[in-house]
């Protein structure tokens, strides 16, 4: 028997099409949702420019509660609501909503930590010459927050690499999917075997990607 | 060009702890064109007190008026055309990391809405200024702190303010680079007619560059007048210790005789005076304490004297009559 008899090339390149499109998918709606999410979470906290306890409490609750939900009970949970949203809840359409819910407020918490970290006396300079909120939250703020913003995109990537496995579990394609029907249901060692190296790869050349744009940015 | 009328600074009181007075009842009026240093202990309410005149902190008390604007009265957009009429620079410089030099420079040109063609010349022509033309490009990360410092300066007048505030703009600086900023300041007082207001806690700021000095205690303006005044001739206990004479002629064992303290000031400085007035008079001295020193561009030295025999009062009124200001210290004792 050769090495690797049950591989079916074609199969794991299509699965790993399917994990691309998930990934970039929710990725890009991640940061679309993450974004704002974490600057309104650190706009709103205490001592900031629009310093509000109510919306941050309300809103810092929300990102906790859904970050707390685990995500294979969190796909499950969401079935109703993306069934509502696109239409199934199988395949990779139906695997981005559950990913999105569950990357964005992680997202969004690592963005509000970047924002912290930026100097209080280059934002007070900003103001000091004469910048409205929005000049200094987009001139000043985010330019300088950066390099921790893109960092932390690449670790909401990476997990949301896994993520996209355990989507696999609810029927949603992708090589999460053909690690668990082929590799595991069918005891085909050599299937799981290469859909993890795969998985391996695409984290190592997410993460690789994400520090040399970090690197490009940040002149600190 | 700028007033405080009585103003009051409190911070809100937070989680039981009562609030904070940061600045009490102070009154000044700094005059256009002039040099305003405000020096005191740290906590003291100098950054509070800058602060105010930026409108970056609002009064709790009292009226801060500048260039005939009522500071708080003013709403978002009088608020910032104020702050383009006021530059400002820091302890930390405070510079965009993300941004080159240039782009540093041109910020409060793109937050004004300046034209980019307008942009390019007014950086190009203050980088020229402050001598960094050739590091346009960089990053503050590859600058010197001086460096950094000039290309803050820069950055504080691209709107062609009337004000400029420096926040202990020299206290991360060597001595070295301090002297270099300090000449840039003043080059700039002169040639612009910019008037400065500088907060410090280093005296010897004050006396290199300021034409009149406020000194700040607990909130309060204790001393305020010109560096001269305050500088020789210290009043309150604060202005004493920054002038690091307080302990001088206090905490020693002092001899018999009177006590006095000279101040030489200009050309009285180099002059001779001491021994002629002791051999006319008959009266002898030991010396107690002494300093040399230039105020901006005068010298002046002082000296702690105790005064034995002879005609002391004649020997006062002779060191008068050359020009040294003859100060008793009986007090002291």
């Amino acid at each position: 028997m050769s090495l690797f008899a049950n591989i079916d090339w074609s199969d794991i390149g299509f699965a790993t099409l399917d994990t691309l499109t998930m990934l970039g998918g929710s990725m890009a709606l991640t940061v679309i949702l993450g974004l704002p999410l974490g600057v309104i979470l650190f706009l709103t906290g205490k001592g900031q420019m629009l310093e509000n306890r109510a919306a941050h409490t309300v809103l810092g609750l929300l990102v906790n509660i859904l970050r707390s939900v685990p995500f294979v009970i969190l796909l499950i949970v969401m079935i109703p609501l993306t069934v509502l949203l696109v239409g199934t809840s199988l395949g990779v359409a139906g695997a981005i909503p559950p990913l999105v819910v569950g990357a964005a407020p992680f997202y969004a918490r690592l963005v509000e930590t970047a924002l912290r970290e930026v100097d209080k006396g280059v934002v007070e300079a900003s103001f000091a010459l004469g910048g409205s909120r929005r000049q200094v939250v987009l001139g000043a703020l985010l330019p300088e927050a950066m390099p921790g913003i893109i960092a932390g995109a690449t670790v909401t990537a990476i997990a949301l690499v896994s993520y996209t496995a355990m989507a696999g579990v609810v029927g949603a394609g992708g090589l999460g999917d053909l690690a668990i029907r082929f590799g595991y249901q069918r005891f085909q060692t050599d299937v799981m075997v290469v859909t993890v190296v795969v998985l391996l790869i695409l984290v190592q050349v997410l993460q690789m990607v994400g520090d040399a744009v970090v690197r490009r940015v940040s002149h600190r | 060009m700028i007033r405080f009328d009585s103003v009051s600074k409190t911070y809100a009181a937070s989680r039981g702890a009562s609030g904070h007075a940061a600045l009490r009842e102070a009154s000044l009026e700094v005059a256009q064109g002039e040099v305003f240093g405000v020096i005191g202990a740290s906590g003291a309410g100098k950054s509070t007190l800058i602060r105010l005149i930026n409108g970056l902190e609002l009064p709790t008390g009292g009226k801060v008026v500048v260039d005939g604007d009522d500071v708080a009265a003013l709403d978002v957009a009088g608020l910032r055309a104020l702050r383009r009429r006021v530059g400002m620079i820091f302890q930390h410089f405070n510079l965009l990391s993300s941004k080159t030099v240039e782009q540093n420079v041109a910020f409060p040109l793109k937050l004004a809405g300046w034209e980019p063609a307008q942009i390019k010349a007014r950086t190009a022509e203050l980088l020229a200024r402050v001598g960094l033309t050739d590091h346009a490009t960089k990053y503050p990360a590859q600058l010197s702190g001086g460096q950094k410092q000039r290309v803050g300066i820069a950055r504080a007048l691209a709107t062609g303010p009337k004000i400029l505030l420096c926040d202990e703009a020299t206290s991360a600086l060597d001595p070295e680079t301090t002297e270099q900023i300090l000449a840039l300041i003043s080059d700039l007082n002169r040639e612009l007619g910019l008037t400065i207001v500088l907060i410090t806690h280093e005296m010897d700021v004050v006396r290199r560059v300021c034409d009149r000095v406020a000194v700040l205690e607990a909130g309060r303006v204790v001393e305020e007048g010109p560096v001269e005044e305050v500088f020789l001739h210290p009043a309150s206990g604060t202005a004493r210790r920054f002038v690091g004479e307080a302990e001088e002629a206090s905490e020693v064992a002092l001899p018999a005789g009177v006590l006095v303290r000279l101040t030489f000031k200009g050309e009285a400085t180099y002059k001779p005076v001491l021994g002629a007035v002791a051999r006319e008079t008959g009266v002898d001295y030991s010396i107690l304490g002494g300093r040399i020193h230039k105020l901006r561009d005068a010298p002046y030295g002082q000296l702690t004297l105790a005064l034995t025999g002879g005609d002391i009062e004649a020997a006062i009124a002779r060191f008068e009559a050359a020009g040294v200001r003859v100060d008793r210290l009986e007090d002291a004792r």
